[in-house]
Formats: structure tokens, C-alpha cells, sequence
């Protein structure tokens, strides 16, 4: 994920980079990648030997970001049994820039952020998972065998409890 | 010793059954008739909904102050009062949150923000958070529009179809649904989504 954004970086301002000194920009960001739901949804069902744990939140959100240490230990614990971690924004598009992007650096997170910028909300909410209200914040943990959605927040006990019913059923 | 014993036994089995009352899907569904309430008002008055005996009905949102997508709806309430409350279709806000657990939504915080904002409905602050399990309501904000005289629920939801963005609205589901029942039709959608912040409640409290 560094990797990328830092060729993301690189390609935009090559020049930048050239001049700063690349080990200093190396773990900054300074893009988040906006999708539609329809672009999104590739991400919520994959069919593959990984288990993907992705997690619906904002900056914003209180109960959210007491829950984002669990999602990067996670993410961390079990990058080794197939697990990824993807942290999908519910920010204001607007927001992004002044909000997001420090934050991100701030908490220097390793886990994959997307934001997500639809506003259909009550057609892609439902699809997401039928009993989602829409609250915040809610998990999906899925692999191709296994799927399960949470509107609720999480311990790292919670949270590693329920990734292992999906690991091993 | 053994009265103790019974003690704890009757607390743990409260928090047991509390845990489950608050599930998403308990709570007043479409078609069904709601309870009266009596909540206190930003101007310290007590408002039930049987004191409004000239209107047709209620559009009752829960929101607070702290959520940015309440904050981002503001305006979109406002409005809806000013042009359905004279149709016989008040606004009633009510703040679910336990200022405990979300700093910035208690009662006084409350009487501030609406004189910034001009809120021309009555703000009530559920004290001791009775009234929102009941609804089954889960963030804010969220719509239960209620039509007189049987006090049924006929739409829960969101306000339109663009929560984070009021210029990218093409669908207004709220003024929609009224619209219908001041025509006497029965409404079109009655049940939508969007995102809100989770109604905040005290962990200490056992729910």
C-alpha cells in the first residue's frame, strides 16, 4: 500500500521527489483513492484464498477511531494467514484534503483507506449487507466460503473472535 | 449470602434482556402504532404528541448536535418545518444520545444549538434514553413519519437520497411520503437507508 501510494506520489510530482528526500515521503500520503459504489464492490466480493476484513468508519466518527488500533493489529497479526485489512471512509468528499489525508499520516495507518462517494446511499447500504441501517461504525468480514456483517463497534477480543469464525468455521 | 447470590443473578439476567431490547430489529415497524411520549424541551416545557390536535401528523427525527451527518441535515429539518408544519406535519426533534458517552450532546448544549441554528421545533432530549429503543431507532439522523389519528408509522429513513451532500439530493423522500399523505395516498417508499452516526449509550449503563 505504501508502495503504491509512493508511486502515486512519485508519477504525479516526479521532479518533488526528486529534490525531497524519498525515505521522508515514504510513509506520507497524500491521495485517497474515491470510488463509487459500483467501483467499490469489486472490493466486497472477491473470490480468492483471502480473507478480507473491511470496515465501514469516518474521522469523525468517535466510536470508529477507538476501533481502528484493532483493524491495524489485525492487519498486522494476520497478514501472514491470507488476511487483509481495508478501511473504507464514510468522510465528506470535501473533507478529505484537511481531515482525512492528516489524519491518515497522523495515525500513520498501514491499512489500505479508500473513500467511498456515492450518494446513493439507499440502494448501496442495502447491498452492502440487508440488515445494515447505515450506522457507523459496521464491519463486513468475508472470504469465498464465508461472509459476515456487523453494525457494531469492536474490541480486539471482539474482533479477532469473529475473524477466526470465518477462518475456520 | 444467598440474597446477594439473587441479587447478582436478577442484574445479570437485566443486562441480558437489556442487551437484547436493543437489538436493531426490535423497535416500531412500518404500519405499526406508537406510543405517546413526554420528553422535556430545550425550553424546559414537557411536550407529548397528543397535545398537537390540529395536526395530521408528525415527522419525528432523531438527531443530536455532535454527529456531522445531523449537522450536515440541519438545514434540510429546518426547511422541512417551515413548509409542513403549516400543512398539519410538525418536525419533532428528539436527541437520543447519552451526553455521558457523546460529550457536546447534553441538555444544555442542545438549548445552544438550537438558538444558533434558529431550530423553529421542539428539540427533546431523551433522558434516560426510553424513547429511542422503543422506535428501534440506531443513528443519527433517522425519519419515522407518523400519520394521525391511529398514530401510525408510515415511512422510517432518511430525510433524501445524498445525506453527505444536500446539492446532490434527487430524490426527497421525507417530503415525498408527507406529500402523498396530505393526498390522501398511501405513500410510495416507506422504508430507505443512509448513513448516521450509532445512537451513543452509556457502557456503563448495561446495554
Amino acid at each position: 500500500m505504501v508502495l503504491l501510494f509512493n508511486v502515486v506520489l512519485i508519477s504525479c510530482d516526479k521532479q518533488k521527489a526528486k529534490d525531497d528526500n524519498i525515505n521522508k515521503e515514504e510513509n506520507k500520503i497524500s491521495v485517497v483513492k474515491s470510488y463509487t459504489y459500483n467501483q467499490l464492490k469489486t472490493f466486497l466480493n472477491k473470490n480468492n484464498n483471502k480473507t478480507y476484513v473491511v470496515n465501514f468508519w469516518a474521522t469523525w466518527c468517535a466510536p470508529c477511531v477507538k476501533e481502528l488500533p484493532y483493524f491495524e493489529r489485525i492487519k498486522k497479526e494476520y497478514e501472514d494467514k491470507n488476511v487483509e485489512v481495508l478501511l473504507v471512509s464514510l468522510d465528506f468528499p470535501k473533507q478529505v484534503e484537511k481531515k482525512l489525508i492528516p489524519f491518515i499520516n497522523k495515525r500513520k495507518l498501514q491499512s489500505e483507506v479508500v473513500l467511498l462517494d456515492d450518494v446513493n446511499e439507499n440502494f448501496w447500504i442495502k447491498d452492502i449487507d440487508s440488515t445494515w441501517s447505515g450506522a457507523l461504525p459496521a464491519t463486513l468480514i468475508y472470504n469465498k466460503n464465508n461472509r459476515k456483517f456487523y453494525e457494531k463497534s469492536f474490541t480486539y477480543q471482539s474482533l479477532e473472535n469473529e475473524l477466526k469464525t470465518i477462518l475456520n468455521p | 449470602m444467598k440474597q446477594i447470590k439473587t441479587i447478582l443473578l436478577v442484574a445479570v439476567a437485566t443486562l441480558i434482556t437489556s442487551a437484547f431490547t436493543f437489538k436493531t430489529d426490535k423497535g416500531y415497524k412500518v404500519g405499526d402504532t406508537i406510543e405517546d411520549f413526554k420528553l422535556k424541551n430545550i425550553d424546559n416545557s414537557m411536550v407529548s404528541l397528543s397535545e398537537y390536535e390540529d395536526a395530521k401528523g408528525f415527522i419525528i427525527i432523531f438527531t443530536c448536535n455532535m454527529c456531522p451527518y445531523s449537522v450536515a441535515n440541519e438545514d434540510r429539518i429546518i426547511a422541512l418545518d417551515k413548509k409542513y408544519k403549516a400543512k398539519g406535519y410538525p418536525v419533532i426533534a428528539i436527541n437520543p444520545n447519552d451526553p455521558k458517552a457523546s460529550k457536546g450532546d447534553g441538555f444544555e448544549d442542545m438549548k445552544v444549538r438550537a438558538k444558533e441554528k434558529g431550530f423553529t421545533f421542539p428539540y427533546l432530549f431523551d433522558e434516560g434514553q426510553k424513547v429511542f429503543p422503543k422506535f428501534g431507532a440506531t443513528k443519527t439522523p433517522h425519519v419515522f413519519i407518523v400519520s394521525k389519528p391511529n398514530m401510525k408509522v408510515e415511512y422510517i429513513g432518511a430525510i433524501d437520497d445524498s445525506s453527505r451532500n444536500a446539492d446532490a439530493v434527487s430524490e426527497k423522500y421525507v417530503e415525498n411520503t408527507v406529500d402523498e399523505l396530505l393526498a390522501g395516498k398511501k405513500p410510495t417508499v416507506t422504508k430507505t437507508r443512509a448513513i448516521g452516526c450509532s445512537i451513543k449509550v452509556d457502557k456503563n449503563a448495561g446495554y
